[in-house]
């Protein structure tokens, strides 16, 4: 088999299970590809090369042996958001904080992966904390995205959170990843890149080993280079775990074969709220273009209203730093993290703190802080939670009428590094169109759909009802049947 | 609703965190810019509305069994504490 790098997960499932390729074979060709492209892009801070090429060569031995019954990853080389701690591999969350943080645990999503057989290539880049919209905030710098506006050698974000995840499968460094979602970590970075994205239902993903951020928006899932491999992975990931209290006791579906059903006949909702100021007529175009797609494989669509959108991203910022503000408190130097020592404990706290967090990571903490204290409580996090209500509320009436709604995924194409990191509101509002879905606890998927007028990717967003994954994964794979979207960074590394 | 250098001060020792003296009027400038922003969730009517508690409706916080599940593993804990001795963290001084 030729260009082992370019396969998708399927194929080079489908490829190991015919003996045509061993997983020492693509773990190696991986190895490689990011050998050669790391200096430049940084999505990964940690390549775990020896620990691949066991796990490989043990998956090997498992294809060989007869009548056994195949794993289904079994041999499938991934990388692993730097989020989800690993047992014995440096699991830094992005932060200085943890930059020696060795876990002697492994994260349940993780240890689903491993049980189902595939093989881990290493840690890959984030925003500190999960804190960012385009990974600069990371305390081991910036990612840079494979994808260049062609003739101009300006780097551009992969997005983020999760834009090592995103950088690292665009770029074909590995088959797959896992991700994180918050407020768009998942989506937006896909929609950058041109890749897939599935941020699940709250409580689909195990929450138990991952570095916690803001705990009721967090939600695992995988990034990957087609609709089918993302429902894959997250067949996988996904599932009860009675260590994460909001883990969902719900058998998981089998999300592949939902990527084979029709849309003749589902309704899709249009919802008129997300048309904001600024967006770029190529968005909005390509949006109508997406109704167009699902029309004409037989979907009805339906306009639909979600009255209090223009409210989600400010509540969010309400919620997310006052849940970060209490989760990031155990960052106190003594029993694990960076420590520094000062004059008596608190100046200890303090002093640890502040060395091991970086300014937007800081600048959370102190809003949530704020938020929470005595006097403001009922102000900012009651209301906040009132609109959170409110807006769960818009969705349940829009999902008595439609099945499934499309929206683009982010108001923008991918921006130069640098280019926002000046504005924190400006930053913000890039999750204007995903925040919403984790507000509501609801599953949504990105998906590439075309390529804008400076040949960057752009992507579409499917929305469902809560545990409604698999209409996510019809909807989504027919947009991609429909888009034929093939383009790939061209390699400038 | 904007904030001074001195609650900045106040929230930063809430929350441990030591903030120069030169960072204090440009953090309260940041932090006030983003609450302005938020200041629009005062338009909602929230009158009679429950505040969201639970991401998914419908499941309620599960009750596990009042056993131990871990436990008398002291040196894993301990693995990756910036001072232990003798299986315990070693912390600044606490008590004068």
């Amino acid at each position: 088999m030729s260009d082992l790098t370019a396969l998708t997960l399927a194929a080079a499932l489908d490829g190991m299970e015919k003996k045509r390729v061993s997983s020492l074979e693509l773990t190696q060709a991986f190895l490689r590809a990011i050998e050669a492209a790391n200096p430049h892009l940084n999505a990964f801070v940690t390549v775990t090369a020896e620990r691949a090429c066991a796990m490989a060569k043990a998956s090997d031995a498992r294809r060989a042996k007869k009548g056994r019954v195949p794993l289904p990853l079994d041999g499938a080389p991934l990388g692993i958001k730097d989020l989800f701690c690993t047992e014995g591999v440096r699991s830094t969350a992005g932060s200085r904080i943890l930059g020696n943080f060795i876990p002697p645990y492994e994260s349940s999503v993780t240890q689903q992966l491993w049980r189902d057989g595939a093989v881990m290539l290493g840690k890959l880049n984030m925003d500190e904390f999960a804190m960012g919209s385009s990974n600069e905030t990371s305390a081991f710098g910036p990612v840079s995205s494979p994808w260049r506006k062609p003739g101009s050698n300006a780097s551009l974000t992969p997005g983020g959170s999760s834009g090592g995840s995103a950088a690292a499968v665009a770029a074909d460094l590995c088959l797959g990843a896992t991700a994180t979602d918050t407020g768009g970590s998942i989506r937006q970075p896909a929609a950058f890149t041109g890749t897939v994205g599935i941020k699940p239902t709250y409580g689909r993903c195990s929450r138990w080993g991952i570095v916690a951020f803001a705990s009721s928006l967090d939600q695992a899932g995988p990034i990957a280079k087609t609709v089918e491999d993302g429902a894959i992975l997250l067949g996988s990931m996904a599932g009860h775990d009675p260590r994460d209290s909001t883990s969902l006791a719900q058998a998981v579906p089998d999300f592949r074969k939902a990527c084979g059903r029709s849309v003749k006949g589902l309704k899709i909702g249009v919802p008129k709220e997300y048309r904001v100021d600024g967006m770029p007529a190529e968005i909005e175009n390509l949006w109508t273009q997406g109704v167009a797609w699902l029309q004409e494989q037989g979907a009805v669509i339906r306009d639909i209203s979600l009255p209090h959108t223009k409210y989600a991203l400010p509540a969010y910022y309400i919620i997310a730093p006052a849940e970060a503000s209490s989760n990031l408190a155990r960052y106190d130097g003594m029993r694990y993290g960076l420590r520094v020592e000062g004059k008596d404990l608190t100046q200890t706290y303090e002093k640890s703190r502040a060395e091991g967090f970086g300014a937007e990571v800081q600048r959370r903490i102190l809003i949530g802080a704020y938020v929470l204290s005595a006097g403001y409580y009922d102000a900012y996090y009651l209301r906040a939670q009132k609109v959170r209500a409110r807006i769960a509320e818009d969705f349940t009436t829009a999902f008595a009428e439609v099945d499934a709604i499309l929206t683009p995924t982010a108001p923008s194409a991918a921006f130069a590094l640098g280019e926002r990191s000046g504005d924190p509101i400006q930053m913000y509002l890039n999750d204007v169109f995903t925040v919403t879905a984790n507000l509501a606890g609801l599953p949504g998927i990105s998906v590439p759909a075309a390529l804008d007028g400076a040949g960057l990717p752009l992507g579409l967003q499917v929305i469902g009802r809560a545990l409604d994954e698999e209409t996510v994964f019809a909807c989504a794979a027919a947009i991609e049947r429909a888009a034929g979207f093939t383009a790939k960074a061209k390699p400038w590394w | 609703m904007a904030i001074d250098e001195k609650t900045v001060q106040r929230v930063a020792h809430l929350a441990r965190l030591a903030l120069p003296a030169d960072r204090l009027a440009p953090m309260a400038q940041e932090i006030s810019g983003i609450l302005a922003w938020i200041e629009q969730l005062q338009e909602v009517d929230v009158k009679n509305v429950a505040p969201m508690t639970s991401a998914v409706a419908g499941f309620a916080l599960p009750l596990r069994e009042d056993v131990v599940t871990e436990g008398a593993n002291a040196a894993a804990i301990l693995v990756n504490a910036p001072k232990a001795e003798h299986g315990f963290f070693v912390v600044p001084k606490v008590v004068e």
